[in-house]
């Protein structure tokens, strides 16, 4: 494959990459930091709320997860895009679109439609996160790799919901 | 240095996620619809490495574990609303960014729509808490503490049927 890894590629180098992030926030922080992200929402979230309402600062949600720029905050929002960005760059894949193609063979042309839309199902992955603890990467990838049970019974709801809702929604082609 | 270790962590994984094609919306549609299993590809590689790692460095006391609690109910319920979210908008928390980046610009409403899914989990966060954590409440529980094996044993044996699973999707052409 000239242009773009094998899945199992990418996969490998996340579990290295796992591994080596554990062992250094161990040695450098004091106490290992597995990979994870919807977290890094929350402390965002909490920072814009003391902007807001001080008041929203007292909420015991954000006494649990103290608002500030973090590790994860740092991975999250800077890290991973300016990553992907110098990848998509360096490779010639940097595409500017509202609609992924796979979305217009099934809805069309509907630009309105794809912000709202991508709008209500970033509000459920990272409410439905918070509320299981975790996403793909904290209950799937760390919590899979640590054999805990909150990260199989997590990502079985993932699919328990993910799966008949695309069946539907995709199933029409134009 | 935690900001710079999240940094450079994100800076890498965003980078392997552009490569094998993580960010992309018909990849995780794919998934979702059974059709394309990458995405699945790519995570079960990442564990079968992270499993065998983490498991075997804490036999021999290289790091610790952070396993997240099990609250059965939170878990699948919270997956549910999360495997929703992820049919409609077709990236996960932590790819978002790294789509955006690649310019899927509908990643900039998810991200929007996932910080307005935080704010409003932490002002819910009580009631989830009261009503719903305390079922099925069992800790940090693992897969080897539930059977009573060594947690290495069982790292390797979860990382060699994963490996089987995933011979299995090669052999079927899938």
């Amino acid at each position: 494959m000239r242009n773009g890894w094998s899945p199992y590629l990418g996969g490998f180098l996340t579990g290295v990459l796992l591994i080596v992030s554990v062992l250094v926030t161990q040695k450098f922080l004091g106490k290992p930091k597995y990979l994870g992200t919807s977290t890094a929402y929350v402390r965002v979230a909490g920072l814009i709320e003391e902007k807001l309402s001080p008041a929203a600062s007292r909420l015991s949600y954000y006494q649990k997860y103290v608002p500030r720029v973090d590790w994860k905050v740092s991975l999250v929002f800077v890290g991973v895009p300016l990553g992907a960005l110098l990848a998509a760059l360096k490779n010639g894949e940097f595409r500017p679109h509202l609609i992924p193609p796979r979305w217009k063979e099934s809805f069309g042309e509907r630009p309105a439609l794809r912000a709202l839309t991508a709008f209500l199902g970033g509000f459920l992955i990272v409410y439905g996160a918070r509320l299981a603890g975790g996403c793909p990467s904290g209950h799937g990838l760390s919590g899979m790799s640590q054999l805990s049970l909150s990260g199989f019974l997590t990502v079985m709801g993932f699919f328990i919901g993910g799966i008949p809702l695309a069946l539907i929604l995709y199933r029409r082609r134009k | 240095m935690e900001l710079l270790l999240g940094f450079l962590t994100g800076l890498i994984w965003g980078y392997i996620f552009q490569r094998a094609r993580i960010l992309r919306f018909e990849k995780h549609i794919g998934l979702l619809t059974l059709k394309d299993f990458d995405i699945l590809k790519f995570l079960l590689t990442g564990v079968i490495v992270g499993s065998l790692g983490v498991n075997l460095l804490a036999q021999f006391g290289l790091v610790t574990y952070a396993v997240k609690p099990t609250y059965v109910l939170a878990n699948l319920l919270g997956g549910i609303i999360y495997g929703l979210g992820w049919a409609l908008l077709g990236y996960c928390p932590g790819t978002t960014g790294g789509a955006l980046a690649e310019g899927a610009f509908d990643g900039f409403f998810g991200i929007l729509g996932g910080l307005f899914g935080a704010i409003v989990f932490a002002h819910t966060y009580d009631f989830w808490k009261a009503k719903v954590l305390t079922v099925g409440a069992l800790g940090k529980v693992t897969i080897p503490s539930l059977l009573g094996v060594s947690p290495a044993l069982a790292g390797i044996v979860f990382s060699l049927m994963l490996l089987g699973f995933c011979l299995f999707l090669e052999k079927k052409g899938l």
